[in-house]
C-alpha cells in the first residue's frame, strides 16, 4: 500500500476523470433528455432563491443584511456545493451501491474505491446547480459595494476553493457512514444540503451557539460566512474574533483529513452485502 | 374490504425501512431548525407578515415538513410503481384484474401516506414543539377537519403523481415529467415559502392551484386561519380538486387501455 503513494492518488484521478468522461458520452447519447435535465436542476436549485426574494417582498432586510448580500452568501455557497456536488456526489448513493453488490466488483478492480463510487453514473446535468449559484453570485456582486483589492479577490477565489472542499469532506463523511448503515443516506443530507440551506443565510438569524456549533463543530460557516464578512468588510455582527474570517483553508484541510480517516474506516469496516 | 387490504400492506412495506425513517425524521428536523430561524428573521422585521404571527409561521416550517413525505410533495409512492410497471409492461397485468387499477393503488398510496404521517409526520413536529413554541388546536374538531384535509392533500398529490407516471405510456420514461412537476409541487405547495407571502396578485393565483392542497390549506386549518364555513370551504376546494383529477386519471388511463401493446401478444 504504502509504496507509490504519489502515483496511486495520480492512478485514481486518470481513471475518475476517464471514467466520467465515459458517463458524460453516455449521458449526451440521449441529448434532448440531458438538456431538460440540466435545465430542471437549473430551475429546482433555484426555488430557494425565489423563495428568499419572496421573503424580501415582506421585510428589507433579513438579520441585518439587505437582499445583496443575503444574495452574495446564498451564491457563494451554492456555487460550492454545486461543484463539490459535481465531482463526489454521487457518493451519497454508495449505500444503494452495496445493497446492489456493486461495491464488491469495485473492489477487485485496480483503481481507487472511491475514485470509482464518485465517477460511476457521474451526472454532468448537475451543471445546473452550478449555473444557478454561479449566476446569482455574479448578480449580488453587481449589487453590493465591495472596495474591490488584490486581497478580495484572492479571498473571494479561496471562499469557492475552500468551500467546495469542505462540502466535498462532508459528502464523503455522510457516504462513509453509509458502510455503517446503507439505509442512511438521509442522515449525510442533513449535513451537505442542510449545510448549504444553513449559510444561504446570514448567520446573525441562528442563536449564538448554533453559530459556534457551525464554526467549530459542522464547519460550514467557513463556507462563506467568514469569507464574506472580509470581502464585504463588516465587522463581525457576534464578535466573533476576527482571525476566524481567514481560517477558511484550516477548516478545509481538517474537514478533508477527517473524511479521508472516515472513509478508511468504513471500507475497513466493509462486510459485503447481504451477511 | 379489499381496498383496506391494500392500504394495509402497502403500510407494513413501507414500515419495513426503519433506519431509512430515522434518517429522514433527522434530517426533516434539521431543515426544520434552520428554516425557524428564517421565518423567525423574517417575522420579527414584519410582525404579521401574509397575515401570521410568529408562532404561525414556526408551527408552519414544522407542519410543512411532516407533509413532504405524508403527502409526497418531492414524489415517491405507489405511482413510482405505476411508472416502472408501465415501463416495463407490467402494467397489462394489472389492466385486466377484476379491481380498478386507480383504486388499487390509491389505497396503496393512502396505506403509505399513513405510515408516513405516523412517522415522519409526527416525529418532526414533535421536535419542533419540543426546541420551538408551536401552536396546536385545541378544539377536537379542528384536529379532524386536520386529518381529513391531509387525506384530501393526498388524494390530490395521487392524482397528479398519478397524471405524471400515465405520461410513461406515451413516453416510455416519467423521469423529465417528475422532474418538472416537483418544480410546480415544491413551489407551488407551500413548502418552499408559505404562500400567503406572495404578493397580492400571484397569491390568489397560487392558492387556487391544485398543490395548495397539499400544504397550505390543511396547516391553515390547524392553525384556525380557516375557521367555520373556511374550514369547508378548503375541504370542498380539496376534494374538488381530488375529484376532477381522479377523473382525469380514469379518462386517460381509459385511451392508454387502448395504446397498451404487450409484447410479443
Amino acid at each position: 500500500m504504502a509504496e507509490g503513494l504519489g502515483t496511486r492518488r495520480g492512478d485514481d484521478l486518470r481513471a475518475f476523470t476517464m471514467l466520467a468522461a465515459m458517463w458524460v458520452r453516455v449521458s449526451w447519447t440521449y441529448r434532448a433528455s440531458f438538456l431538460v435535465m440540466t435545465a430542471a436542476s437549473l430551475v429546482i436549485t433555484g426555488i430557494d432563491f425565489v423563495a428568499i426574494l419572496v421573503m424580501f417582498g415582506n421585510v428589507d432586510a433579513l438579520g441585518g443584511f439587505g437582499l445583496g448580500e443575503v444574495a452574495f452568501l446564498y451564491g457563494a455557497t451554492a456555487t460550492c456545493l454545486g461543484l463539490a456536488d459535481l465531482v463526489v456526489g454521487n457518493v451519497e448513493r454508495l449505500g444503494r451501491q452495496v445493497r446492489l453488490g456493486q461495491v464488491d466488483a469495485m473492489m477487485v478492480r485496480p483503481v481507487g474505491l472511491l475514485a470509482q463510487v464518485c465517477a460511476h453514473e457521474f451526472a454532468l446535468r448537475r451543471l445546473g446547480r452550478i449555473a444557478q449559484g454561479a449566476a446569482v453570485l455574479a448578480w449580488s456582486l453587481t449589487v453590493v459595494h465591495v472596495a474591490w483589492d488584490p486581497a478580495r479577490v484572492a479571498m473571494l477565489g479561496s471562499l469557492v476553493a475552500c468551500g467546495t472542499a469542505i462540502f466535498v469532506g462532508l459528502f464523503v463523511l455522510g457516504a462513509a457512514f453509509q458502510f455503517v448503515s446503507s439505509d442512511a443516506s438521509e442522515v449525510a443530507n442533513a449535513f451537505t444540503y442542510g449545510g448549504n440551506a444553513m449559510t444561504q443565510y446570514p448567520l446573525t438569524i441562528y442563536p449564538t451557539e448554533v453559530v459556534k456549533a457551525l464554526t467549530f463543530l459542522v464547519p460550514v460557516a467557513f463556507v462563506n460566512w467568514y469569507p464574506a464578512l472580509f470581502i464585504l468588510d463588516v465587522p463581525d455582527p457576534l464578535g466573533l474574533p476576527d482571525w476566524l474570517r481567514f481560517a477558511a483553508p484550516v477548516a478545509a484541510v481538517v474537514v478533508c483529513s477527517l473524511a479521508a480517516l472516515g472513509w478508511r474506516a468504513g471500507v475497513r469496516r466493509y462486510r459485503s452485502t447481504g451477511s | 374490504m379489499l381496498y383496506a387490504a391494500v392500504a394495509m400492506s402497502s403500510f407494513r412495506r413501507y414500515a419495513t425501512y426503519t433506519a431509512a425513517t430515522l434518517a429522514g425524521i433527522f434530517t426533516n428536523s434539521v431543515f426544520g431548525v434552520i428554516i425557524s430561524f428564517a421565518y423567525i428573521a423574517v417575522w420579527r422585521q414584519n410582525p404579521d407578515a401574509g397575515g401570521y404571527d410568529v408562532t404561525d409561521a414556526v408551527t408552519y416550517c414544522w407542519l410543512a415538513q411532516a407533509m413532504i413525505m405524508t403527502v409526497a410533495i418531492w414524489n415517491g409512492g405507489t405511482t413510482d410503481d405505476v411508472a416502472e410497471r408501465i415501463r416495463t409492461g407490467d402494467v397489462a397485468i394489472d389492466l385486466y384484474r377484476p379491481v380498478s387499477l386507480l383504486g388499487w393503488f390509491l389505497a396503496g398510496d393512502l396505506g403509505r401516506a399513513a405510515y408516513h404521517l405516523l412517522t415522519r409526520g409526527v416525529a418532526p413536529t414533535v421536535v419542533g414543539a419540543l426546541l420551538f413554541d408551536l401552536r396546536f388546536p385545541a378544539n377536537p374538531l379542528t384536529w379532524l377537519a386536520f386529518l381529513l384535509s391531509v387525506a384530501l392533500g393526498v388524494v390530490v398529490s395521487f392524482g397528479i403523481r398519478m397524471l405524471v407516471a400515465s405520461s410513461a405510456f406515451w413516453l416510455l420514461d416519467q423521469t423529465g415529467m417528475l422532474s418538472l412537476s416537483a418544480v410546480f409541487a415544491m413551489f407551488f405547495s407551500g413548502l418552499a415559502v408559505p404562500l400567503v407571502l406572495f404578493p397580492e396578485p400571484f397569491r390568489s393565483v397560487v392558492l387556487a392551484l391544485p398543490w395548495s392542497a397539499y400544504v397550505q390549506v390543511p396547516i391553515d386549518i390547524w392553525l384556525g386561519q380557516r375557521h367555520g364555513p373556511g374550514v369547508l370551504g378548503g375541504l370542498a376546494f380539496q376534494a374538488g380538486w381530488g375529484a376532477v383529477l381522479l377523473l382525469a386519471c380514469a379518462a386517460l388511463l381509459r385511451v392508454a387501455d387502448r395504446k397498451v401493446v404487450v409484447q410479443g401478444g
